[in-house]
């Protein structure tokens, strides 16, 4: 793989996409299952629960030159480990203040619960997110720095 | 989605118009039989010729007809416990019902999402055989020795060959109705009812299919085999579970009154259901049928076909009320400027939370309507009109809208009298399954040896359902209790690979042309053969075939591989396999490592061949990187002690504890009152039987006394525990003394308490104001004051402000007294005000409208903003004055006696077993399940269950499926002997720990505590979900497979080349 170039005229962005075991994983999977079509510059990481998902992951991710993250996780209520995202929402909602407060748009961060169910879901996400981080353009702000 | 034939457009309803011709039950078949003889294709001959049986035997321990959601927990219940399921399912899939629902209520659950994991567990169980497509012919001989004859449909598709790919579906030229989307789609011949299903393997619908050869012809693994022939399976086993669940009333013959099947915007509630289903027809939006536009307005019209003798059933249905409450909200909810309305009858929002939840529903807006509508029509531009009479201008009015929905009842299956004479037992005059006794033994049937199980009983809601499932389980044990445990051979021994250099394989699937069609697979497989510790990659055609998974073994052993990848499919179906594919060849499951490059990849990135590719070849870079860095986790093992604890000496406590005897299980019960007997030895008799209650619990308490395997511990209580699921200690303290007692499980059944009703409706200072309870014990004692004029208030203390809830048996009680009182007294004026009548279980309605018709009980409803009022003369004379919320009277009622029917809540010891089980409770301080449809009786705390009132108010007959129910849970680890934990749980680096307890309070399943200023991990309570990991500040604690190293590592990896 070449590395891509910030300025090329030719930029896609890098997404990573932290996608829980239980809804969100299985939402993307029915979206495969579906046939349904979206952008190719989400990369999955799969962890068991959303509310595994440290803030450092995140900001490691824009370090790295991630441009944009996803966190998604089950719904309000569905957690299969009860209240795992709750934590991650009270967390993530933190780490949305403190990107803005570092200077990264806060736009490059999106936490959206998808079910088991919601493959469709799932793909919009996916369409709306990515067209919002090329929107957005290359991410530099973070990139380098020492987390 | 492959089970969808069209793509949904508003003309697509036109296609299918709701006539009756459609509604037959005759498939529609597109093609004529000589277009096939032209195709010259010969494949329905030969499969005519397949259509003679191939005869097989199998063994097994219970034999489980109907794999829904009961029969699925029934069928984990007894194979967990180490006995040998047969578990078949006349459709193609398992899942029944509840997977065609959307959500749940109370709760708005995803239906699938909780069900989903259900069915994969059956499905990869090594004790359950799962026969679907499958029913029962025959059933001889007697409990402990039945024979069963199982006729299995073939399917023409080969499961071990078939990939769930869908290649077949777009080839198939007919079009049939889809069952599963309530006639609602359409379906190919060849099919998936759902794109969960399970097992993820076609169906040819050998009624539908033309014989074309087409989907043959595409079907890349060669797994159509029209050749495959239908079987008639003899099965030995030692019980029967019957969980075949219900039939939704069809409204057809009521299309006179509500138009069903005479205008298109009038559906059924459960053809909601799927509209709102996201993987039904229309992915999850509300469409109206005549054009496919979104409705302004919505309608219910609820006990269609329930609560009448002339147009349907007489029973309630039980769930109506509040699925239209939640399909109600759900729809307000995505479009507020929806209008909503319920016509009702009663609104019985009986169950734990139900009440909360139908408050909402109105606070947001959802307007109920008390009222019978008489009839409807369709105006001109499709909507229809409703005409009913509103109960506050006692004036016949019109409203219309864009679409009706009639809640249908729930009646019993067509099949039952057929499957009832095959079974050699009896139906009700309903047509449901009999149980042998309603009172004592519900989930017996009427022939020894057969269990009931769901619905096929009677109307019920999920969890009532789901622990009856577990009841069954528990009562099938009793005929094979002696027989040999069937555990799972131990897994050969795995090779040490600890401290070698990874040594990686990589294996990328073609998938067919799933994969290798959208992307290069070849250049993935030779990209990542490059990378650093990967010595062997290849493609292969499809990884999860037979000869694939040979080969994988092999090569393990020839390359000396001690991690594999397999670039696929999705892990959440096929990752078990692999996983048991690495065990086989002695290599540590956690060793393997999934790169979905099919759902994640080629099918969600089919137009750009490139980007595919270069996404498949990042996402097995990504493995390969988490790959060396994984470990071998072990999974540790830990002893049972054989024997259970039950708190509560109740009717609920001594079922449970009987059930356990039953399966040679010893239990302790601890029961704070000097004697055994509950709530149910202070009744008098009970609803809606009749029956004394003493002729119920004493010959209970008399079998628990001479019961070798239950020990009492009356007017005592558990002062100290500790230890957890598999090994609990405790210290009971006893009258005159102290006893230590160990056992590996917990019931808890504290039962629970009328609520202290001093100072409402005058009570406390007159002795004629009374409480039904007080009342019971007068009647037991046969010292009923003076009952000429009687009245009751129902929701004494209810549904208010602090007690938002229902009582759930309240309405039952106030009947069976009223009753009482007039046998004793056919003078007496009796009064019963109450705001919704809420009877709902078996038999409760019919006693009812017996009470009211032939005892002459007069009942006025209130208002819950305008409660009686209660007025008390010097002389101590009661007059009550209410008004009637239906005729708006106003009515001053004198009363020598004023019964209140008293709110109810949890046991006032529920506190301290709080603190000392670490159990949740709730509204009324009733405790809280581990999840509200699917684990009614367990605890979120592993190896400690509950059952009866200590969950919620219930009847006897619920009360005793649960308490079985809750025996069959507890049993699970008792008769497994030793328990297999889980791996990827959370370790404590105890030099970094801190001491800062956050982990502690963060862990929901009380899996964390500090010792000696150090947080410590629990294997047998941790469930490995990380939360811990991300909340401690020190790193300290990590969980193993995803800790934070290996999850930065592949942060880098999916962004850059790393190696």
């Amino acid at each position: 793989m070449t590395e891509i170039s910030k300025t090329d005229s030719e930029w896609e962005p890098k997404i990573i996409g932290f996608l829980c075991n239980w809804c969100s994983y299985t939402g993307a999977d029915l979206a495969g299952t579906s046939r349904l079509q979206y952008p190719p510059n989400i990369r999955i990481i799969k962890v068991m629960c959303s509310g595994r998902v440290n803030p450092q992951f995140i900001l490691k991710a824009f370090q790295e030159g991630a441009d944009g993250v996803l966190v998604s996780g089950c719904h309000p209520g569905d957690c299969h480990y009860i209240e795992g995202n709750y934590h991650a929402k009270r967390k993530l909602t933190l780490t949305t203040d403190l990107m803005e407060f570092m200077g990264v748009d806060p736009k490059r961060f999106q936490v959206s619960w998808v079910s088991a169910s919601e493959g469709k879901k799932f793909a919009e996400v996916v369409i709306k997110f990515t067209a919002q981080i090329k929107e957005l353009g290359p991410q530099n702000k973070l990139t380098g720095g020492d987390v | 989605m492959p089970d969808q034939s069209d793509e949904i457009t508003p003309q697509y309803y036109e296609d299918v118009p709701l006539e009756d011709d459609y509604l037959m039950d005759v498939p529609e078949i597109a093609m004529m039989e000589d277009a096939v003889l032209e195709m010259g294709s010969d494949a329905r001959i030969v499969s005519e010729m397949a259509f003679r049986k191939r005869e097989r035997k199998l063994e097994g321990d219970v034999l489980i007809v109907g794999a829904g959601i009961t029969g699925m927990q029934a069928a984990l219940d007894v194979a967990d416990k180490g006995y040998r399921v047969i578990l078949i399912d006349k459709s193609a899939t398992i899942g029944g019902n509840m997977v065609k629902l959307d959500k749940t209520f109370p709760t708005n659950d995803c239906s699938i999402c909780t069900s989903a994991p259900k069915m994969v567990e059956v499905s990869r169980h090594p004790n359950i055989k799962l026969l679907t497509y499958a029913e029962i012919s025959s059933l001889e001989g007697e409990a402990g020795k039945f024979t069963a004859h199982i006729y299995r449909k073939s399917k023409y598709v080969d499961p071990e060959k078939c990939t769930g790919c869908d290649d077949c579906v777009p080839v198939c030229p007919v079009d049939i109705i889809n069952e599963f989307d309530e006639k609602l789609a359409k379906r190919k011949a060849i099919y998936i009812e759902f794109p969960q299903a399970v097992p993820i393997v076609y169906t040819i619908d050998y009624d539908a299919c033309v014989g074309c050869g087409s989907c043959e012809r595409v079907c890349e693994p060669g797994a159509i085999s029209f050749l495959e022939k239908s079987e008639d399976i003899e099965v030995k086993i030692g019980s029967v579970i019957i969980a075949t669940g219900f039939e939704l009333f069809e409204p057809l013959e009521m299309r006179r009154e509500y138009g069903y099947g005479k205008y298109p915007n009038v559906i059924t509630a459960m053809q909601l259901e799927r509209l709102l289903s996201s993987f039904g027809p229309t992915e999850g939006k509300i469409k109206r049928p005549s054009d496919g536009q979104a409705p302004k307005s919505i309608a219910w019209i609820q006990c269609v076909g329930s609560r009448s003798k002339q147009l349907g059933f007489p029973y309630c249905s039980r769930v109506c009320c509040m699925y239209a409450t939640k399909e109600a909200a759900i729809a307000k909810e995505s479009d507020p400027d929806t209008e909503i309305t319920i016509f009702y009858m009663d609104l019985r929002a009986y169950g734990k939370d139900f009440q909360q939840y139908y408050d909402k529903a109105k606070e947001i807006g959802v307007n109920y309507i008390r009222s019978r509508p008489s009839s409807v029509y369709q105006n001109d531009d499709k909507s229809i009109a409703i005409r009913y009479m509103d109960t506050h201008t006692r004036e016949v009015t019109e409203s219309s809208v864009d679409l009706l929905v009639l809640s249908t009842a729930i009646m019993p299956s067509k099949e039952n009298k057929r499957l009832a004479e095959i079974l050699g037992i009896t139906i009700d005059e309903n047509g449901f399954f009999q149980s042998e006794s309603i009172l004592t033994d519900p989930i017996e049937s009427t022939r020894k040896g057969v269990y009931l199980a769901g619905c096929n009983q009677g109307p019920k809601d999920i969890p009532d359902s789901v622990a009856m499932g577990s009841g069954a389980a528990a009562k099938a044990m009793e005929a094979i209790i002696d027989r040999e445990q069937t555990i799972p051979e131990p897994p050969p021994k795995q090779k040490d690979v600890s401290g070698e250099k990874p040594r990686i394989g990589v294996f990328v699937c073609h998938c067919g042309k799933n994969i290798h069609g959208y992307l290069d697979t070849v250049e993935v497989s030779d990209y990542v053969g490059e990378m650093p510790n990967v010595v062997y990659s290849t493609d292969v055609m499809f990884a999860c075939s037979e000869d694939t998974q040979k080969d994988l073994r092999e090569r393990i052993k020839e390359q000396n591989l001690n991690r594999v990848i397999v670039a696929a499919c999705s892990p959440i179906t096929h990752g078990g396999l692999f996983e048991d594919t690495l065990i086989e060849a002695g290599l540590n499951k956690y060793l393997f490592e999934f790169a979905n490059i099919r759902q994640h990849c080629s099918w969600v990135h089919s137009h750009d061949y490139k980007a595919a590719t270069q996404k498949a070849k990042d996402l097995v870079r990504m493995a390969v990187t988490k790959s060396n860095l994984l470990t071998p986790l072990t999974q540790e093992t830990v002893g049972v002690t054989p024997s259970t604890l039950i708190i509560g000496g109740g009717l609920a406590g001594m079922r449970a504890a009987i059930a356990l005897a039953n399966m040679n299980i010893q239990s302790y019960i601890v029961e704070k009152k000097p004697k055994l007997g509950g709530t149910l030895a202070t009744l008098h008799t009970l609803f809606p039987s009749d029956v004394k209650s003493s002729d119920i619990i004493d010959p209970v308490i008399e079998k628990v006394k001479n019961s070798e395997y239950i020990t009492v511990f009356a007017g005592s209580e558990v002062e100290t525990l500790e230890g957890f699921i598999g090994n609990f200690k405790a210290s009971v303290k006893i009258p005159g003394g102290q006893e230590d007692i160990e056992f590996g499980t917990v019931i808890i059944a504290s039962g629970f308490n009328e609520v202290d009703m001093t100072g409402l409706f005058g009570y406390g200072d007159n002795p004629n104001i009374i409480t039904q309870s007080e009342l019971e014990k007068q009647l037991i004692d046969d010292k009923l004051p003076k009952t000429d004029k009687v009245v009751m208030i129902n929701c004494a203390g209810a549904m208010d402000k602090e007690r938002p809830y229902c009582c759930r048996i309240g309405c039952g009680v106030s009947i069976k007294n009223a009753k009482l009182i007039k046998e004793a007294n056919p003078n007496a004026d009796i009064y019963i005000l109450y705001r919704d009548i809420r009877v709902f279980g078996k038999e409760e309605e019919e006693y009812f409208a017996d009470v009211i018709e032939n005892k002459h009980v007069k009942i006025i409803r209130y208002s819950e903003d305008e409660p009686p009022i209660v007025e008390q003369a010097e002389d101590g004379s009661i007059t009550i004055k209410v008004k009637d919320q239906v005729y708006g009277e106003e009515f001053a009622l004198p009363a020598d006696l004023l019964v209140l029917t008293a709110q109810t809540e949890g046991s006032p010891t529920n506190n301290k077993l709080m603190e000392l089980f670490k159990i949740p409770a709730g509204a009324g301080n009733f405790f809280i399940e581990a999840h509200v449809k699917i684990k009614p009786l367990d605890f979120a705390t592993d190896g400690v269950y509950f059952c009866g009132s200590a969950h919620f108010p219930k009847n006897l007959a619920d009360t005793i499926a649960q308490a079985e129910g809750a025996a069959s849970r507890a049993a699970i680890p008792i008769l497994k002997g030793t328990l297999i934990l889980e791996g990827i749980t959370a370790l404590v680096d105890q030099d970094k720990c801190v001491g800062c307890g956050i982990c502690v309070e963060s862990c929901a399943f009380s899996a964390i505590e500090l010792i000696d200023g150090k947080a410590k991990v629990n294997d047998a309570l941790c469930k490995g979900c990380g939360l811990c990991t991300a909340t401690c500040r020190s790193g300290a604690i990590q969980q193993k497979g995803f800790n934070d190293h290996q999850i930065l590592s592949i942060i880098k990896s999916s962004l850059y080349e790393v190696f």
